[in-house]
C-alpha cells in the first residue's frame, strides 16, 4: 500500500497514526506540510529512520524546496521524488491511502 | 477585460491592474498610463522603476507612506514626499504608479 | 491609496499577532501577514510572535517555483519599512523542529532614533518569556 501524508507531524496526529498503520513493505510519501516530518534530528525524523527498511519513505521535492528545507537536512534513507515519481509510486501500488 | 497592444492581449482586473506581473513591458506601461491620462516623463518612470524594484525584492507593492519613506532614502527629501508624488500621480501614487508598473494593488489600499 | 484616518488622538495599544501555522498548507500565514501590513497603518505598538509551526513561515531559502504558489517569505523582510520591528520566535518551537536561528530569514529594521542604524527584528525567546510577552498585550490576534 502507498500512504500519503499532507499534514505537519507537529500539528496533527496524522503522521503518528499513519506510521502506526503502515505494514512491512508499504511505502509512505510525504507531501505538502507532511514534508516537515522528514527533517532529521526531530522526533518524526527519528521515527522515519527507525522504521526505514521495513517501510520505504519518500518525500515530494517541490514541497521540500518550497518550505526552505534542503535535501541534506532530511532524515537518512528518505528518497526525494518529483511529480513523475509521485505518479510512479501511485502506479506501483494497488491501493493508495491519503492520510489527511 | 484586457489591454490590447500590438496584437497581444493582456488580461487585467476590473480596476485595470494586470493579471500577470510577468507579462509587463515598457510599451504596455505607456498604454496603461495613457488610460490614466498620464504622459510618462522621466520622473514618472523613476517611480515606476522604483516600485518594480521594491516588488522584486519584497514581493509586495508598498503602501504610500512606505513608498514616500523609501523614495526619500534613495532620492532625497525633494522626491521623497507626498506632494511630489501626488503631482506626478494625482489619483494616488501607489494606486496609479503600481498599475502602470504592472503590480497588484498595494496591500491595505481600499 | 486611502490611508485610514489616524488624525484622531488615540491611545496606543499593544497588538500581538500570533503565528502558529506553516506557510503553504493553509492560508493562515499569508492572511496574517496581510492583516499585519494593513494594520500597520494604524499607529499601534505591534509585535509578531512565531511559535509552533509558525516558525516555518520565516525559514530562509524558500523556493516555491515547483508548487505554483507565490513565495511570500521575502515580504517579512519589508516589515521594517512598515515599522513592524519586533518579531519574537519561540526557541522551544525551533528546537522541536530541528531548526536554529541560523535557519531563519535575516530580518532587520532601521532605527529612526539611533541614526537609522540597522538592527535585527528577530528575537529568539524562551517559552516563559513568550508567556510574559503575551501577558503584556492589549490585543492578541491568533492565526
Amino acid at each position: 500500500m502507498l500512504h500519503t501524508i499532507n499534514k505537519s507531524p507537529f500539528e496533527t496526529s496524522t503522521f503518528a497514526s499513519c506510521l502506526g498503520h503502515a505494514a512491512a513493505g508499504d511505502a509512505v510519501l510525504l507531501i505538502e506540510d507532511g514534508v516537515y516530518a522528514a527533517i532529521a534530528d526531530t522526533e518524526p525524523g527519528k521515527q522515519i529512520k527507525a522504521k526505514n527498511g521495513t517501510v520505504s519513505f519518500y518525500v515530494l521535492g517541490p514541497d521540500v524546496a518550497a518550505r526552505g528545507l534542503t535535501n541534506g537536512s532530511l532524515a537518512e534513507g528518505i528518497q526525494v521524488v518529483d511529480y513523475a515519481g509521485f505518479v510512479d509510486l501511485v502506479a506501483e501500488h494497488e491501493v493508495a491511502q491519503a492520510w489527511l | 477585460m484586457a489591454y490590447e497592444l500590438n496584437g497581444t492581449t493582456y488580461e487585467h482586473d476590473e480596476e485595470g491592474y494586470l493579471a500577470d506581473i510577468n507579462v509587463w513591458n515598457k510599451e504596455l506601461a505607456e498604454l496603461i498610463a495613457k488610460e490614466e491620462n498620464l504622459d510618462m516623463s522621466e520622473e514618472h518612470w523613476e517611480v515606476v522603476n522604483f516600485l518594480r524594484d521594491y516588488y522584486e525584492e519584497y514581493q509586495i507593492a508598498p503602501a504610500i507612506r512606505v513608498l514616500v519613506k523609501a523614495m526619500k532614502k534613495s532620492f532625497g527629501p525633494e522626491k521623497g514626499n507626498n506632494k511630489y508624488l501626488y503631482t506626478l500621480y494625482p489619483y494616488g501614487p501607489a494606486k496609479q504608479a503600481c498599475k502602470i508598473a504592472g503590480l497588484p494593488k498595494p496591500t491595505g489600499c481600499v | 491609496m486611502e490611508e485610514p484616518d489616524v488624525s484622531q488622538p488615540g491611545v496606543t495599544k499593544k497588538f500581538m499577532y500570533v503565528n502558529r501555522r506553516a506557510p503553504y498548507g493553509t492560508v493562515y500565514a499569508l492572511e496574517s501577514l496581510e492583516v499585519v501590513l494593513i494594520g500597520a497603518a494604524f499607529d499601534q505598538d505591534v509585535s509578531l510572535a512565531f511559535l509552533d509551526d509558525g516558525v516555518f513561515q520565516i525559514v530562509k531559502g524558500q523556493d516555491t517555483a515547483g508548487i505554483g504558489m507565490k513565495n511570500f517569505s521575502p515580504t517579512y523582510r519589508a516589515l521594517g519599512d512598515y515599522e513592524v520591528t519586533k518579531l519574537y520566535v519561540e526557541k522551544e518551537s525551533l528546537e522541536t523542529r530541528g531548526l536554529s536561528e541560523d535557519d531563519l530569514l535575516e530580518i532587520t529594521y532601521e532605527d529612526e532614533d539611533d541614526d537609522w542604524a540597522e538592527k535585527p527584528s528577530i528575537h529568539v525567546v524562551k517559552r516563559d518569556e513568550m508567556t510574559q510577552l503575551m501577558a503584556q498585550q492589549d490585543v492578541i490576534l491568533s492565526f
